[in-house]
């Protein structure tokens, strides 16, 4: 018996275990180049030591639909895939485009920008407008190590032509000094470098009048956040919240006040088959790894939420049963509040009430886990009440009468025996949970539910990741039923 | 340790029924009483005041050094003084079905008295031997036959090493062949000195055990004294119809 005492104490303890929350509250390291890159992250002009950007903002927005801390960790541009491939950092964001040569190395969110390059050159020189007429010309152009516009120029002219940059300013100061010819880049880096138009707060004016864009823009491509790719759970966790960002008009937002904006930008909103996507289907293997991991998080919240139901329970039944009127009431009070709320007000409420109100912010994760214990902990203090009151007057007065204390007389006399008639209905209790357990995709916990909506908003294979996600439920509830069963029958013959 | 019993004026009631009337007995240690009577008499409750499982409402009730008030105004030290002093047997009697025999017997003394495992183990051979149930030793209760739950009970009480037992209708619930079997185990402790306080209908048993018969009926006490005199010559004609419808 002082065993099980201890479990409950252990378990409630574990519940609320700081290493658990600590984990998961540790800041993000993001991965980006500090040296410059207007328009995505700079030092502000007035405050060097300030950084700010496009990716400056989104980051924020992110962070705030994380509720996590995200760092800035300086790593070199043409290196973020390997430093997020190390664990160095926990995601690279610094206009990393959505290429198959990333991917290799690298797994990405969606998309949050779709991009093309620019090819500029001085002003009013007018030999060329296209990769090709440079090509033709034998002439020299610069872009930036590393991204996605070296593998376009390698197509069409040869190394010795292209010449690679670590910095922007350098690309620009060479194209001025006339070491290069022409220089290709992403659009939104031509806008700010390029463009003289005074509206541009931060655009570059040492540079004003000096270059221009020359013909269309061209080679469509897509930014997105590099992750690991073991890393699903921080994949899905920042795919959750960039989808979040980008259907409130969070994203419009940024982009617009970075001059980014064009109405091209909305197909952010809807799944686009960038580099990743369009590989095809999912194997059995990739997905039911997937869903186990789900799986494991539904195991997690139903074990933890119960424990904490269960060892909350006790101190309300007994309040209820033996308190002194005022705490009687208070017990009923709570029985009757949490009996009466649904569960999914409860956890909206934890998730999204609290911070608004007394500024407390909780891990997704505790939420759910409180939200279920104490919603649970109402029914199993009934249960537990029912447990207690049925054991009869005569073992109280049996051990008040050999000098046994109440307290005593409860923990060893009356509360084992009650066990067996507590059992039965908390495991029917426990078996609810686990399927209730599904609802906590609504704040963004992922769990088997929100595992199978994320993969089938991806993929095209509803039957087969449906089928697997039911069985993986079955695998796991259809024993406790049986459990609950044996249980029941075993302690009413005795 | 001897501690005599004396109750002054107790006055019980439930709503209108006065359950105890002004009751007033003194019972010196050692001594073996019988509490008789009808039922709703008062016996029990009379014997469930003196541990303070029943409170009452006037008089007060001294047992040794410890003084029980009225209503609940004891304090719960002095309670469970008094309960560890004089065990009670019940007639349903109450073990505890989730322990074996022998955890019965050691839950107390080393829960209350704090006594060690091992003393409190040989306590329990010796007196489960005492009460013919050291073979039963691991049964758990619902294995055992009613006069064998009863020697447990029994043993469980004196496990306690109490001055006394309060016995509450104990061989009620006994076959015939039973009752011997646990009332020759209360013969054995009155030989020891031990006060015993009993609820019965055995007026066989009273009039050969008991130092003296206390005949309650409707809360008051109708007659006492020796067994000889109340139950051969009782002087009431109240007391006699109900000799004669228990004998019969």
């Amino acid at each position: 018996m002082d065993k099980l005492f201890t479990f409950l104490l252990a378990t409630l303890f574990l519940a609320f275990s700081p290493t658990l929350c600590a984990q998961d509250k540790r800041p993000l390291k993001w991965g980006i180049d500090l040296a410059g890159g207007l328009p995505y992250f700079f030092g502000a002009p007035d405050n060097p030591d300030t950084y700010i950007g496009f990716e400056v903002d989104l980051i924020d927005a992110l962070a705030k639909e994380l509720r996590r801390e995200i760092n800035p960790e300086n790593k070199a541009f043409d290196k973020l895939i390997q430093f997020v491939d190390r664990g160095d950092v926990d995601f690279a964001m610094n206009g990393l485009e959505i290429t198959p040569d990333n991917l290799q190395n690298a797994r990405f969110t969606r998309p949050y920008f779709i991009y093309r390059l620019q090819l500029v050159s001085r002003a009013k020189d007018a030999r060329f407008t296209t990769l090709k007429e440079c090509a033709e010309q034998g002439l020299k152009v610069g872009t930036l190590g590393g991204s996605a516009a070296v593998k376009v120029l390698k197509a069409h002219l040869e190394d010795s032509q292209i010449k690679p940059y670590e910095e922007q300013d350098q690309v620009f100061d060479d194209l001025s000094a006339k070491v290069v010819d022409a220089v290709l880049v992403d659009v939104p880096i031509a806008l700010y470098y390029v463009v003289g138009d005074d509206h541009i707060e931060h655009r570059k004016k040492k540079y004003t009048g000096k270059f221009q864009m020359v013909g269309p823009s061209f080679a469509e491509g897509f930014y997105g956040i590099a992750i690991k790719k073991e890393n699903d759970s921080l994949a899905t966790e920042l795919d959750g919240a960039l989808g979040r960002v980008i259907e409130s008009g969070k994203l419009k937002e940024i982009l617009e006040k970075w001059h980014l904006w064009s109405p091209e930008q909305y197909r952010l909103y809807s799944p686009i088959r960038t580099a990743e996507a369009s590989s095809g289907s999912l194997s059995f293997v990739d997905y039911f790894r997937l869903l186990l991991k789900g799986a494991g998080m539904t195991v997690f919240l139903s074990v933890a939420g119960m424990a904490l139901a269960v060892a909350l329970g006790l101190p309300i039944a007994l309040a209820r049963l033996y308190g002194p009127l005022p705490l009687r009431w208070l017990a009923i009070g709570y029985i009757e509040f949490f009996r009466g709320v649904p569960v999914l007000l409860l956890l909206y409420f934890l998730y999204f009430g609290l911070p608004s109100l007394v500024d407390i912010k909780l891990d997704a994760h505790v939420v759910a886990i409180l939200g279920f214990g104490l919603n649970y902990a109402a029914y199993e203090a009934e249960i537990y009440r029912n447990g207690i009151q049925s054991i009869p007057i005569g073992q109280w007065e049996a051990g008040a009468s050999l000098g046994m204390s109440p307290f005593l007389t409860f923990r060893r006399i009356i509360f084992p025996q009650s066990i067996r008639v507590i059992l039965p209905p908390m495991t029917n209790d426990f078996i609810a949970l686990f399927k209730d357990t599904s609802l906590v995709s609504v704040i963004a916990v992922i769990e088997l539910t929100k595992q199978y909506q994320i993969l089938t908003n991806s993929y095209d294979q509803h039957l087969a990741i449906g089928l697997t996600t039911a069985a993986l439920y079955l695998v796991m509830s259809v024993p406790l039923g049986y459990l609950s069963r044996y249980l029941e029958q075993r302690w009413s013959k005795s | 340790m001897s501690w005599p019993i004396v109750l002054r004026n107790v006055t019980k009631r439930f709503g209108e029924r006065t359950i105890l009337d002004n009751i007033s007995l003194s019972i010196p240690p050692g001594e073996t009483v019988a509490l008789i009577g009808p039922s709703g008499g008062g016996k029990s409750t009379l014997l469930r005041c003196l541990n303070g499982l029943n409170t009452f409402d006037a008089g007060d009730i001294e047992i040794g050094p410890h003084r029980l008030a009225p209503d609940a105004r004891n304090s719960s030290d002095d309670l469970q003084t008094v309960r560890r002093s004089f065990g009670m047997i019940f007639q349903d009697f109450q073990l505890f079905p989730h322990m074996s025999v022998r955890e019965n017997v050691v839950e107390a003394p080393t829960r209350v008295l704090g006594l060690p495992p091992k003393d409190a183990d040989e306590r329990a051979t010796r007196l489960l031997q005492r009460v013919g149930m050291a073979a039963h030793a691991d049964a758990y209760p619902q294995q055992l036959s009613g006069g064998q739950k009863q020697r447990v009970a029994i043993a469980r009480a004196l496990a306690m090493e109490p001055v006394g037992l309060l016995c509450d209708e104990i061989t009620s619930a006994l076959d015939p062949e039973l009752k011997n079997e646990v009332l020759s185990v209360l013969e054995d402790l009155k030989r020891d000195g031990l006060t015993l306080i009993l609820v019965t209908h055995e007026i066989g048993f009273a009039r050969r055990a008991a130092d003296r018969v206390v005949m309650l009926c409707d809360g008051k006490i109708l007659e006492e004294g020796p067994p000889a005199q109340v139950l051969d010559q009782p002087k009431s004609e109240r007391l006699g119809l109900f000799l004669r419808r228990v004998m019969a």
